[in-house]
Formats: structure tokens, C-alpha cells, sequence
């Protein structure tokens, strides 16, 4: 249970009784315990904005409770004005308060969303690297254009230099998300969305698709293999030595709807793969149209998912 | 003959679903034979059926609503069940293609046949009542409101037993919807039973606008309306704005997926974008529709049982209208991580920040109409701190997942699914609740069982919290919604508790059944001779429990926000003299008709069977050309009669002028 973890949020919750805890500590918290600035950046965000509301939403849930047991009716010693319904200074008071932290809120709004725009390429010394993600029927294709290799369901990056994320669907929408870095974007066919992300930490980290996509949604995961610079290194030498690759044929049958897919390693891979799928040109359409009413399921045959 | 219809669209094979069939239709069965053993089928068709007196079509709307939270409900506890069993090697007991169909359900349930019926359902059985009106507007199409939502409820049943629902979320999401991902009829049972209920909720909206703009009682200006009618002006308001787009924005869909369209699918030009614009510019009005009747709900409780004015009320009704406005450029919110840009993104993350600014005006007015108050803490108003707190709550997130940057983490997540229940449940559902207890007196004419009420109260209180914080958490370590199965073992014990939260809300609903018995069962105790068994404000209370069906034998003249108060502080006598005839509409079965019409024409067009739909379609037709033509649509009840009901609630002067 030791995360290097500076957020004030996670040790107020280890500050909670032991049971507690146990349920809540560790480092499970994966929107709390980033391991990318991104991440980072986002978390402030959270913690910030909440912290300011907190300011207003305690002293309203507490007054909450105490005006009514304050004022309860057998209480009649309490003062009792039936009458009294306006004050322009009460009101005064009871628009700002609001009108200030919204404000406050706003210019935070304002900055981050530009600072923190997923298209917003990372400023860095080093040069970043480019990986194609196409989402479908339910598995992630990564596609590594410039080392001609592609991969399901797994994807290593190295620590410490940006990644940019061009991301597609054949299917129908998903969203391109990896908690623990930070900024999801959705995947949409025929379109082009991208995420700059970037790791700071080694360590394999959970990707996922977070828009529902259809019946084998729940098993759409991906590992994120942030890692040193020369194991980055020898894993694309070994994904480049796989024996599987990956041409037109091989994609159709890579496109037809499967779920909890096993991760697979492509090398010889057409680095203008992507740019096909994105135009449309293996449509999810025409391959579906090919594929029998049998899917393969984790490698197994089984009966087609979707009705 | 009949289209894609054959025995095998029924689940036989499915235990789960079939267990649900026979429950349902023993229920109907119990329902239909009682009403045969009592005699009571003309009784039911005359008085209930076909009436157009708004406080009847109020109730029916209220034990629709009711029916429909336990379907709904239902729902709920399959889908914490499963994500309770469903990790690591253990698969639960929903298979995908099922589970989906649960959590689209629950949805499209809760929202349309739920929460909408009970405040149409409010709405019906009080405002009237309060603006000191005889009637609705339009009675006949208030009536055929009705039937027509109704028509789309049973939609959503039938689809239960015949065939399935569909698969792709409560908002239905092109390109998932399209019929290349959804081939089967789920979806169209869904677009046919929102297309329906919605043209019944438009016209609700038409007809409420007309009511309060055109109806209320001499004197009452609009800066002296009860806030519950503010609040449902602006609702039936916002209704006519956004429901046509709803209705059109399915109409593309049905074009799309009947006549091989491509207005949202992924090919031939086709944007699925579009789709999520077009259905959130409805879903977000859609939202406020919900929570700004309830808002007018606490406004009426809470200086009631304070005895006190309500605090602020121009703040009160700028406030609403404010709502209102923004509540119609907030869309986007919905869909800040599809790339929209920063610009786009941060203007409507600022938006909707900006409506936490009125919101947290309305919760400081009820705050300070407590202050120096006499606070009677009874069932509404035990309802009503709940709301409080917990709307707060949720209100901060909602605020929190305004910043775009920490809805790119926290989009789609079950922190997302923890907000907004925060707030339905919280707002929404607690306001329903306390309104039903409020009003309960007015409308059957005695009051619910205050100890089961209380009991109910605290198990939806408590449940509520041990259902919804752990999904704030889960949403936290990344876990998404909507999953069937999961395999982070840190997130099962939060998924347990949740499901005992679930359990929890499960016991307030008992409790909540046994207070509608017991409370009818015990009526005789409770009944309220009075009128005004709380001690009201607003012009309801100077009425009978409950409202003869002329509701006002005098229509009262209002000089105060404050009505039925300021009459009893200057010593109105409410009792007559003289009384005249009242013009009243008759009861009508065209509404029933067209309803019926309708849902068998959704149902023949779900499974194409062409001839059905267009005879269906004719009968609409015909129905509505019938009765352009009936002249018999109105009568006078004599001033002997009126007299007479008067007479009843002893509300005839003895002296004679």
C-alpha cells in the first residue's frame, strides 16, 4: 500500500477509521493517484473546485439541520416572525456568495479547458511518439505507423515522452480512455479524434472504453504498458517479430464482432492501415456483411452476442 | 399477415423473464377479475376512463407513476444484483444481451413513465385547485394526455413478453441504435413508446401554459401565483420547447431505420453526432422539467409547516425563470469528450455552472423560510430536509463535472451515475414523495399514515446513501457504467454495499406500499373534514377534501400571494348563499379511443404488420373527425346541485340572502 500520492484528498481518507480504510485506501483510486501530468492536472481540478463548493455545501447541509431543530414548533421559545419574507441585504448576500465561487469556477473553466484540450499537443524536449487506436466490435487496435506493427488490446508507450493518440472507430462510437493518465475522447467512425497523453511512471495501467458500445462492452480493455525507453525499445522489436500480420483479409476477420480478445501482436503492418479505416475503405459495413453469424469469442466459437 | 410476430418472439426459454411475464399478468389478471367480481366495469368507464375532470386524470396519473417506480424499481435490483455477483470468474446471472436491455429499461422507465406521470400527475390534481380554475384548459386533451402516455407505458411492459427492449441506453445513441448495430425490435419498441408518450406530454404542456396563463381566479396576478404554478409554467414552457425535438429527432431515427436513411448512421453521409446534439437539446430541458415542478413542491411545503411566508419569493420566481432560460444552453455538457474544442467546451461548462447560481438562491429562500419559523417536522417536511441535503450534494458534483477537464476523467463513470441519481433521487423523487403526502389530503380526502411515511422516509434516506456514495467512489477508481462484468477486485466490496443500499431503498418501498394500504384501510381515521388539515396558504386548502368536481362553487377573488392565508386573516366566510349553475365538460371516450388507437398502432408498426398500423392510424383519424362533429360536449350543473354538494361539506350560509 505505499503510492507515492500527494493528493490532500487521499490522506484525508486515510484519515478516516480503519474499516474505512480498508474499503477506500490503497492505491485503487485511480482518478486520485494519476501517474501523468495530465492526470495530475485533472485531479487539481477536482480537488479545487471541490474544495471551494465544500466551503458552501457544509455550512448548507449543517444549517440544513440546524434550522429546522432550531425552529422546530414545540421549541416556542425561539424567536417567531410569520411576517418577515424579504431583506434586499439578505438577498444581497444570497446571490453572491454563489455569483463569487461560480466565478471563480469559470476562470478556472475557461484556463483548463484550453490548457487541458486532449487535441493540445504536450511541450516537450523529446519528440512524441504516434500510435493509431481504433475501436471496435469489442476489442482496441493500436497501430504503431512509423515501426509498421499493430497490436490488440495492448498498447506500451515509453515514460516520459508525450504520446499522441489518433483515435478511430469501425464500429459505433466508444471513448478512448486510460484512468490513470488522464483525458478520455470519444472513438467515432469516419472521424478523427486525438489524445495527447503522456506517462510519467512505470507500470501497466487499465485502458478501457467508456461510452457503451454494445454486448461486449464490459470486456473492451486494454493493458497501457508505460516503460523504460530501452524496453520500449525490445517490445516493438518483439511485436515486430510476430509471425501474425495484418492485411486486408486478416483485418475483416479481425473486424468481426468478438469480445474478451486476447492480446495480439501484428508485425508487417501497411502503415496506411489507419488512414483506410478512416476513410471508410474497410468499412465496419462491408466486413460485417461478410462475417457468418458465428463470432469468436476469447478464441473460442460461440453464438453471435448481438441479436 | 403479422409481419416479423411469431411464437418465437416470445422468451419462453428465459426463466428470469417469464417469471416477470407471469407476475405481470397475474397482477392483471387480480386487477380485471376484482373489477368483474365488483361490478364495477361501467362505473370504472364512465367515471374514471373517460372522465375529463383533471383531479381524476391526476390520480390515474399518480397510480400509473406508482406502477411503473416498481417495474422501474425492479430494474434497479437486478442491475446491482448482477454488478454485485459479476466479478472475476463469477459472471452473475444476467447475460449481456439481457443486462443491457435491464439498464435501458430502467431508464427509459424511470424517466418517462415515473417521474413524468407523478408531476403531470401534480400537476393535474393542484393547480387548478390553487389558481382557483374549474378545469384545465383543454379537459378532452388532458384526458387523451393521458391515455396516450399510458399507451407508451404498456409498450414498454408488452416488450417485456413479446419480443425484447433495447439495447442501447435510455437516449437510444446512434449510430448503437441504428439497425445495423440493434436489428432487432428493442429499439423500436423504445422509439415507438417515447414517440407516443411524448406527443401525450406536448400536449400536456400546451394545456397547462393555456390553464395558467388564461385561467386564474380574478385578482391573482402573475407576481402573486403560488411558486408551484410559477414552477409549472415554466415546466409545461420548457416542455413545448423541447419535446418536438424529441418527436423529430426520433422521427429521423424511425426514417433511418425503416426506410433505410442515413441521418445518423456511419455511412453514406450519415452524423451520429447530430444525434447526440439533437437528443441532449431535448434530454437537458428534459432534466429541468423534472426538478422545477418539485422545486415549486418545497415552496409550497416548506412555509406551510414553517407558518411562516416564503422567503424571497421574486427571488424565487427569477430564479426559476433563469433556470429555465439556461437550462436550454447547457446541452453540451453531456458530450464534452467529443471533441468539441476548448472554446466550445468551456462556454458550456460555464453555462452550466452558471445555473448553480439561481439553484443555490432557491436553497438559501427555503433555508430562510425556516428561519424564525414554527417548523412542524412532519412526513412532507422530514421529505423535504432530506431534499436539502441531499440535492446539495449532488448539486456539487453536477457543478464539478461542469469543468470540462474533470469530465474527461469522470465522464461515462459511475461517478457520473452516482450525480444524477444524487440529484433525481435527492430532487426529484424525495419532492415526488413529499408532494404526494402534502397533497394526499386534497386528493383522496384523507391523509397517508404518518408512521409508515416516517419509516419510509428514513429507509429511502439512509438506502439512498449507502446505494449512491459507493458509486462515487467506484466512479473515482475508473470504473465506467453500464458494465455486466468487471474484474478489479477493489471495486467488489463497494458494489456489495451498493446493492445493500439498493435492499434498503427496496424496504422504503414496502413500507411504502404498506402506507398506501394501511392508509386506505385506516381512511376513516385520517379523514380530513376540514379542508385545510395543515394549515395552507395557497387556494386548494379553502376547498372540501376532496374538490367537488366543480372544484369552486364561487370563484374566489385572490389579494394576496398568500390567498387562502390572507382570506383566513381577514375572516372570509367560505360558506355561500347563492349559488349558480356551473358550465362543466362532459366525459368523453375519444381520449381512451385514440390512446388505444395508438398503442396498437406502435405495436403493429414494431413488427410491421402494415395493415394493422394503417387501420390503427384510421381509427386515430376517425376518432378525431367523430368527434369534431359532437355537439354534446358540455352541460350546466343546475345551482339546485351545486347547493346540494355544497350543502354536504357544510359550506351553505344559513341565512339565505
Amino acid at each position: 500500500m505505499n503510492c507515492p500520492d500527494r493528493s490532500w484528498f487521499s490522506r484525508l481518507c486515510r484519515l478516516l477509521p480503519l474499516p474505512a480504510t480498508l474499503l477506500l485506501g490503497g492505491c485503487h483510486w485511480a482518478l486520485l493517484d494519476p501517474k501523468g501530468p495530465i492526470g495530475v492536472d485533472e485531479r487539481w481540478i477536482i480537488e479545487t473546485a471541490g474544495g471551494l463548493m465544500l466551503l458552501v455545501v457544509v455550512p448548507v447541509i449543517v444549517l440544513a439541520i440546524v434550522i429546522p431543530w432550531r425552529y422546530r414548533a414545540s421549541n416556542t421559545r425561539a424567536k417567531y416572525e410569520p411576517e418577515w419574507s424579504h431583506s434586499n441585504k439578505v438577498e444581497a448576500v444570497m446571490w453572491s456568495i454563489p455569483i463569487v465561487i461560480v466565478s471563480i469556477l469559470a476562470v478556472i473553466c475557461w484556463r483548463t479547458s484550453h490548457e487541458l484540450d486532449p487535441f493540445r499537443p504536450i511541450p516537450s524536449k523529446e519528440k512524441p511518439v504516434h500510435i493509431e487506436a481504433v475501436a471496435m466490435d469489442w476489442k482496441w487496435l493500436f497501430i504503431y505507423p512509423d515501426q509498421h506493427i499493430a497490436t490488440v488490446n495492448e498498447v506500451a508507450m515509453p515514460v516520459g515522452v508525450p504520446v499522441v493518440f489518433h483515435i478511430t472507430s469501425a464500429t459505433v462510437m466508444n471513448s478512448f480512455f486510460i484512468p490513470r493518465l488522464g483525458s478520455q475522447i470519444y472513438a467515432m467512425a469516419n472521424m478523427q479524434t486525438a489524445d495527447n497523453l503522456v506517462a510519467s511512471v512505470a507500470g501497466t495501467y487499465r485502458g478501457i472504453s467508456a461510452n457503451f458500445s454494445g454486448g461486449g462492452f464490459s470486456g473492451m480493455t486494454f493493458k497501457v504498458k508505460a516503460m523504460s525507453a530501452s524496453r520500449y525499445r525490445q517490445w516493438l522489436a518483439k511485436v515486430g517479430s510476430s509471425a501474425k500480420t495484418l492485411d486486408a483479409k486478416q483485418y475483416l476477420a479481425l473486424d468481426r464482432p468478438s469480445s474478451d480478445v486476447p492480446v495480439t501482436y501484428f508485425s508487417h503492418v501497411n502503415p496506411d492501415l489507419f488512414a483506410q479505416i478512416l476513410m471508410g475503405k474497410l468499412s465496419a459495413g462491408r466486413a460485417l456483411a461478410m462475417a457468418a453469424t458465428t463470432v469468436t469469442s476469447g478464441g473460442e466459437t460461440g453464438p453471435l452476442r448481438r441479436d | 399477415m403479422l409481419g416479423k410476430l411469431t411464437l418465437s418472439a416470445i422468451p419462453y426459454t428465459n426463466p428470469i423473464i417469464m417469471g416477470a411475464v407471469a407476475f405481470m399478468l397475474i397482477c392483471v389478471a387480480a386487477v380485471l377479475g376484482a373489477i368483474t367480481y365488483l361490478g364495477k366495469w361501467k362505473y370504472l368507464w364512465t367515471e374514471w376512463l373517460t372522465s375529463v375532470d383533471h383531479k381524476k386524470i391526476g390520480i390515474m396519473y399518480l397510480i400509473l407513476a406508482g406502477i411503473m417506480l416498481l417495474r422501474g424499481f425492479a430494474d434497479a435490483l437486478m442491475m446491482r444484483a448482477q454488478q454485485a455477483l459479476s466479478y472475476g470468474s463469477n459472471m452473475g446471472y444476467l447475460p449481456p444481451g439481457h443486462f443491457d436491455q435491464v439498464f435501458s429499461a430502467h431508464g427509459t422507465i424511470m424517466i418517462f413513465f415515473m417521474a413524468m406521470p407523478f408531476i403531470i400527475g401534480l400537476m393535474n390534481c393542484i393547480l387548478p385547485l390553487q389558481i382557483g380554475a374549474r378545469d384545465v384548459a383543454f379537459p378532452l386533451m388532458n384526458n387523451l394526455s393521458l391515455w396516450l402516455t399510458a399507451a407508451g407505458a404498456v409498450l414498454v411492459n408488452v416488450s417485456l413478453a413479446v419480443g425484447n427492449f433495447s439495447r442501447a441506453g435510455w437516449l437510444g445513441f446512434a449510430p448503437l441504435s441504428e439497425l445495423h448495430y440493434s436489428p432487432g425490435v428493442g429499439v423500436d419498441y423504445w422509439i415507438w413508446a417515447l414517440q407516443i408518450s411524448g406527443i401525450g406530454t406536448t400536449l400536456t404542456g400546451v394545456n397547462f401554459i393555456a390553464t395558467i396563463l388564461k385561467m386564474r381566479a380574478p385578482g391573482m396576478k402573475l407576481m402573486r401565483m403560488p411558486v408551484f404554478a410559477w414552477a409549472s409554467l415554466c415546466t409545461s414552457i420548457l416542455i413545448v420547447a423541447a419535446f418536438p425535438l424529441l418527436t423529430v429527432t426520433l422521427a429521423l431515427l424511425t426514417m433511418d431505420r425503416y426506410l433505410g436513411m442515413h441521418f445518423f448512421t456511419n455511412s453514406l453521409g450519415g452524423d451520429p453526432m447530430m444525434y447526440i446534439n439533437l437528443i441532449w437539446i431535448w434530454g437537458h430541458p428534459e432534466v429541468y422539467i423534472l426538478i422545477l415542478p418539485l422545486f415549486g413542491v418545497y415552496s409550497e411545503i416548506v412555509p406551510t409547516f414553517s407558518g411562516k411566508r416564503l422567503f424571497g419569493y421574486t427571488s424565487m420566481v427569477y430564479a426559476t425563470m433563469a433556470i429555465s432560460v439556461l437550462s436550454l444552453i447547457v446541452w453540451l455538457h453531456h458530450f464534452f469528450t467529443m471533441g468539441n474544442g476548448a472554446d466550445v467546451n468551456a462556454f458550456f461548462g460555464i453555462t452550466t455552472m452558471i445555473i448553480a447560481v439561481p439553484t443555490g438562491v432557491k436553497i438559501f429562500n427555503w433555508l430562510l423560510t425556516m428561519y424564525r419559523g414554527r417548523v412542524r417536522l412532519e412526513t412532507p417536511m422530514l421529505w423535504t430536509i432530506g431534499f436539502l441535503i441531499t440535492f446539495t450534494i449532488g448539486g456539487m458534483s453536477g457543478v464539478l463535472l461542469a469543468e470540462p477537464p474533470a469530465d474527461f476523467v469522470l465522464h461515462n463513470s459511475l461517478f457520473l451515475v452516482a450525480h444524477f441519481h444524487n440529484v433525481i433521487i435527492g430532487g426529484v423523487v424525495f419532492g415526488i414523495f413529499a408532494g404526494v403526502t402534502y397533497w394526499a389530503p386534497k386528493i383522496f380526502g384523507f391523509r397517508l399514515n404518518e408512521r409508515l411515511g416516517r419509516a419510509a422516509f428514513w429507509c429511502w434516506f439512509i438506502g439512498f446513501y449507502v446505494a449512491f456514495m459507493p458509486l462515487y467512489a467506484l466512479g473515482l477508481m475508473g470504473a465506467t457504467r453500464r458494465m455486466d462484468h468487471y474484474d478489479v477486485a477493489a471495486w467488489h466490496p463497494l458494489f456489495i454495499v451498493a446493492a445493500c443500499g439498493a435492499a434498503i431503498i427496496f424496504s422504503g418501498i414496502i413500507l411504502q406500499v404498506a402506507q398506501v394500504v394501511v392508509s386506505i384501510r385506516q381512511r376513516e381515521l385520517t379523514r380530513d373534514l376540514t379542508g385545510d388539515p395543515w394549515n395552507g396558504r395557497t387556494l386548494e386548502w379553502s376547498l372540501p377534501s376532496p374538490a367537488p368536481a366543480y372544484n369552486f362553487a364561487r370563484i374566489p377573488v385572490v389579494r394576496d400571494r398568500d390567498a387562502f392565508w390572507d382570506m383566513k386573516q381577514r375572516g372570509v366566510d367560505l360558506k355561500g348563499a347563492t349559488f349558480v349553475p356551473i358550465h362543466m365538460p362532459r366525459n368523453k371516450a375519444a381520449g381512451f379511443i385514440i390512446g388505444g388507437c395508438a398503442f396498437v398502432l406502435a405495436f403493429a408498426m414494431i413488427w410491421h404488420i402494415w395493415w394493422l398500423a394503417i387501420a390503427a392510424l384510421a381509427g386515430v383519424i376517425v376518432t378525431l373527425i367523430r368527434h369534431a362533429f359532437d355537439e354534446d360536449r358540455d352541460y350546466h350543473l343546475g345551482a339546485e346541485e351545486v347547493r346540494r354538494v355544497e350543502a354536504l361539506h357544510g359550506r351553505v350560509a344559513a341565512r339565505s340572502t
